[in-house]
């Protein structure tokens, strides 16, 4: 189990950053947290492109398209569209 | 038409409740003679998608009960392995660059696929969140409201769920070094 703790003048650790991402991305930090986010960002070597991976992740899910969902949920929607047409 | 532009959310949102896609199918059929009974009461306090979704949700969890469904509590993992980490929290195994790579068109489109393979082997609640907000595009009110989940358990099953297909998508580039 991984705690965040973080104090109010702390700065943060990678480990503590990288799970702070999707929130950052969301917009949900807390203002001082988000400062502190960012600055990390600036001063670390290796954390933006993480956060850089991160948004390519996000891109990909987006590119994927609902379609696609997987072959499962593809198959029961088709079926149910038919059915649905057929129906209606 | 009204009822196909949502059909499909629609049942991703009751298939995130129910197993069966015959019950899901019914949840959604349900959903809809609630809306029509409902329309009157539609105050526009939220958007026409959260209160379908809402409906929606509603009757796919007395169905999930009567479906005896459980789902586990969600895991809480960390977004990237502690073994990548010194004990100060600083990276030993930073992440090795390739977020550039994912720009080119063919490689997006072989990684694209890789992602959806993965999508299926999230544990459920994290597949669940990050298909609806990440492939469907709905909003974190949708998911949370769709879902009957927190705003704050939303978006750690979300981050949860992405870190494990970024995790996924650094193994295709040979893993970190």
């Amino acid at each position: 189990m991984i705690r965040l703790t973080i104090r109010r003048s702390a700065k943060l650790a990678c480990q503590q950053a990288v799970e702070l991402v999707s929130d950052y991305l969301e917009g949900a930090l807390p203002r001082a947290q988000r400062r502190r986010f960012e600055a990390h960002l600036r001063d670390c070597p290796d954390c933006p492109e993480y956060v850089a991976q991160l948004r390519a992740t996000i891109a990909l899910l987006a590119s994927i398209g609902p379609d696609r969902l997987s072959p499962l949920t593809h198959n029961e929607l088709i079926g149910l569209y038919r059915r649905y047409r057929t129906a209606g | 038409m009204l009822a196909e532009k949502y059909q499909a959310a629609m049942l991703s949102v009751a298939l995130t409740h129910v197993r069966s896609t015959a019950v899901a199918e019914e949840v959604v059929q349900d959903a809809w003679v609630g809306v029509l009974r409902g329309i009157d009461r539609f105050e526009r306090r939220s958007t026409f998608r959260t209160w379908l979704f809402r409906i929606v949700t509603n009757r796919a969890v007395s169905a999930a009960s009567r479906e005896r469904r459980s789902v586990p509590v969600d895991d809480i993992q960390p977004a990237v392995d502690r073994s990548h980490f010194d004990l100060a929290g600083n990276w030993t195994v930073p992440p090795q660059p390739w977020a550039d790579q994912v720009e080119d068109r063919l490689v997006a489109a072989k990684m694209a696929d890789r992602v959806l393979a993965a999508l299926g082997d999230l544990p459920p609640q994290q597949r669940q969140v990050v298909t609806l907000r990440d492939v469907q595009g709905l909003s974190s009110e949708e998911v949370c409201a769709a879902l009957a989940i927190s705003q704050a358990n939303q978006r750690v099953l979300l981050h949860r769920g992405r870190s494990k297909l970024r995790g996924v998508i650094e193994s295709e580039f040979g893993g970190t070094r």
